[in-house]
């Protein structure tokens, strides 16, 4: 090994059954980093495929897997305690910026004393880095002088990286155990949905407040399911009730980039545009031609919606 | 049981951002300013737990520059009993987490409630990085807060669902956009406020020193979208959609 090899430690993300597209895409985030060497930390209970499956993706040199069952839910402050411990020896730490990357790492690097980057997108060198400021409406360019660098990476900027049919990465079990003396997991209601999540499908139909009322978001939804793809609303519809919040999408909401977005009834405030403008291609159906939203999408339809929506969903 | 909450100024949501021309950051001169909104979350919150008899005392704090003194005296309208300001120039999150810890234990608070980010650097990390280093339970993304004796009950939105803890007090919750719909401040109770406590502090009154680990070397405005095409009709939208852009 020479002596400016850069050793990163990326920690997985699981369900205990296998390895999360954010974990496949964090990985290749490391990769970008020059001369490195990647280790995948694996934490869970009874994870065995996870790593099995972690051992056919070449980029990665090592597997450290620390499977316990104080690590069945993941909870902030024993897995933080562990990432701190193994992360000693490692110079880059990496965590997709999902909300299971988010509520760890910010913790860790409290307890290594160090600072935290948050979202990045691009590794330029191994201390400067691209991060998205005030929802993706400016760029910062950032250099990190401590002398562990700690990152959450936004997925969508990366692709996954290839998961090969041999295993011929080395794993390593850690015996660790940290236990939560104040906090305790009480329970997980997974949202069943036939509809694919917001933030990771391939496609979002949202409603503004163009569509005057709750019953009416069954035009959106109708379309969505048409297309296969997950309903959002602007924080106008939000407000007047026609949805519930968790569906917003905008700065202070949901941040989405999907190969297609398509807005209805909705004016594009600053706000709205924040959360969605990073999508490959953006479809607005609005009556206002004066309507914002309008320059940005790269097709847009201006009329009635009540009219336009049935049609569309006919016509696809 | 007394409740901490920080807040802090930021570019108020609806207004377009500039970045400036020489890259050094993005303009906040003459720009309208307001409280985060995930903090006006947490001030909400605090203030509701308040009002049902759990709470006796709401404790408002900002770090930055006097003018956040505003977004203060905004909390205190809000219903906060009073205020502090720890006088520095925008901190990094560690810091700002570092003297949130030496005011936490100043004041032996029961709960601290943050914003789960802020909407200008975006981080997401003070609320965690306090857990760190009070080693107090964490719970982020909080869309339902209920306390029951000496302990708290969260539920947190995590991706593909919701996620409930408890946790022992004291306890560290940040907010997300779905735990209450904050309430607007009365003409009588901005008065009311002008006359509540402000107490203003320098980091140094809390051993703290302010040190920065990141370096800030550019900021860019991103790519401009172009404007794209207006079709005439739906059956031109769909060919476009699925012969030109390809997406269905």
């Amino acid at each position: 090994m020479s002596e400016n090899t850069i050793k990163a430690l990326v920690i997985a993300e699981h369900d205990n059954d296998s390895l999360s597209i954010d974990t496949l895409r964090t990985i290749q985030a490391a990769t970008t980093l020059p001369n490195v060497e990647i280790t995948l930390l694996i934490m869970g209970h009874q994870c065995q495929s996870v790593a099995e499956a972690a051992a056919k993706i070449s980029p990665l040199s090592s597997i450290k897997v620390a499977d316990h069952d104080t690590f069945e839910h993941i909870l902030a402050e024993s897995a933080s305690e562990l990432v701190a411990e193994v992360g000693t020896e490692y110079s880059h730490i990496l965590a997709p910026a999902t909300t299971f990357g988010k509520n760890i790492l910010p913790r860790v690097a409290a307890l290594l004393d160090v600072g935290q980057l948050s979202d990045v997108i691009e590794l330029e060198s191994e201390d400067t880095f691209i991060r998205p400021i005030y929802a993706g409406n400016a760029i910062a360019k950032v250099k990190s002088n401590d002398n562990k660098k700690l990152m959450t990476i936004r997925t969508s900027a990366f692709d996954s990286v290839e998961v090969g049919q041999d295993s011929t990465t080395s794993i390593t079990p850690l015996t660790n155990t940290y236990q939560n003396q104040a906090s305790e997991f009480v329970s997980v209601e997974k949202t069943k949905s036939e509809r694919p999540e917001l933030p990771a499908a391939r496609v979002v139909v949202s409603g503004g407040r163009g569509l005057g009322s709750k019953e009416n978001f069954e035009l959106v939804e109708k379309l969505a399911d048409k297309l296969n793809g997950a309903i959002g609303a602007s924080r106008a519809a939000v407000d007047a009730g026609y949805v519930s919040n968790d569906l917003q999408v905008g700065q202070t909401g949901k941040i989405v980039a999907p190969e297609l977005y398509i807005a209805v009834g909705i004016s594009g405030a600053i706000q709205h545009l924040a959360g969605m403008k990073e999508s490959k291609v953006i479809v607005a159906i609005n009556s206002d031609p004066e309507a914002p939203i309008f320059q940005i999408a790269d097709y847009g339809l201006v009329g009635d919606l009540f009219e336009i929506m049935p049609e569309l969903v006919e016509a696809i | 049981m007394k409740i901490l909450v920080a807040i802090k100024r930021v570019i108020d949501p609806y207004v377009k951002i500039r970045v400036k021309s020489d890259g050094s950051g993005v303009e906040t001169n003459n720009v309208k300013m307001a409280m985060n909104p995930f903090c006006e979350i947490a001030v909400e919150e605090a203030i509701r737990l308040k009002e049902s008899g759990i709470a006796e005392e709401v404790i408002v704090a900002s770090l930055g520059e006097t003018s956040c003194q505003e977004q203060l005296r905004s909390a205190l309208a809000l219903g906060a009993d009073r205020a502090i300001h720890v006088d520095t120039p925008s901190p990094e999150p560690l810091v700002v987490a570092k003297t949130l810890k030496a005011l936490m234990e100043k004041e032996q608070t029961g709960i601290v409630l943050l914003g789960k980010q802020s909407i200008d650097t975006d981080n997401n990390q003070v609320a965690q990085m306090l857990s760190a280093l009070t080693n107090s339970p964490l719970a982020t993304f909080a869309s339902k807060v209920s306390v029951e004796g000496d302990k708290v009950l969260v539920t947190r939105e995590i991706d593909g669902g919701l996620e409930t803890l408890r946790l022992e007090l004291p306890a560290i919750i940040s907010t997300d956009l779905r735990l209450n719909e904050p309430r607007y401040a009365s003409l009588p109770n901005i008065m009311k406020a002008k006359r509540k406590p402000l107490e203003v502090l320098k980091p140094s009154d809390l051993g703290i020193t302010v040190s920065a680990s990141l370096e800030i070397l550019q900021v860019l405005p991103p790519k401009e979208r172009q404007a794209g095409e207006l079709v005439s009709n739906v059956a031109e939208l769909v060919d476009k959609l699925k012969n030109e852009a390809k997406v269905i």
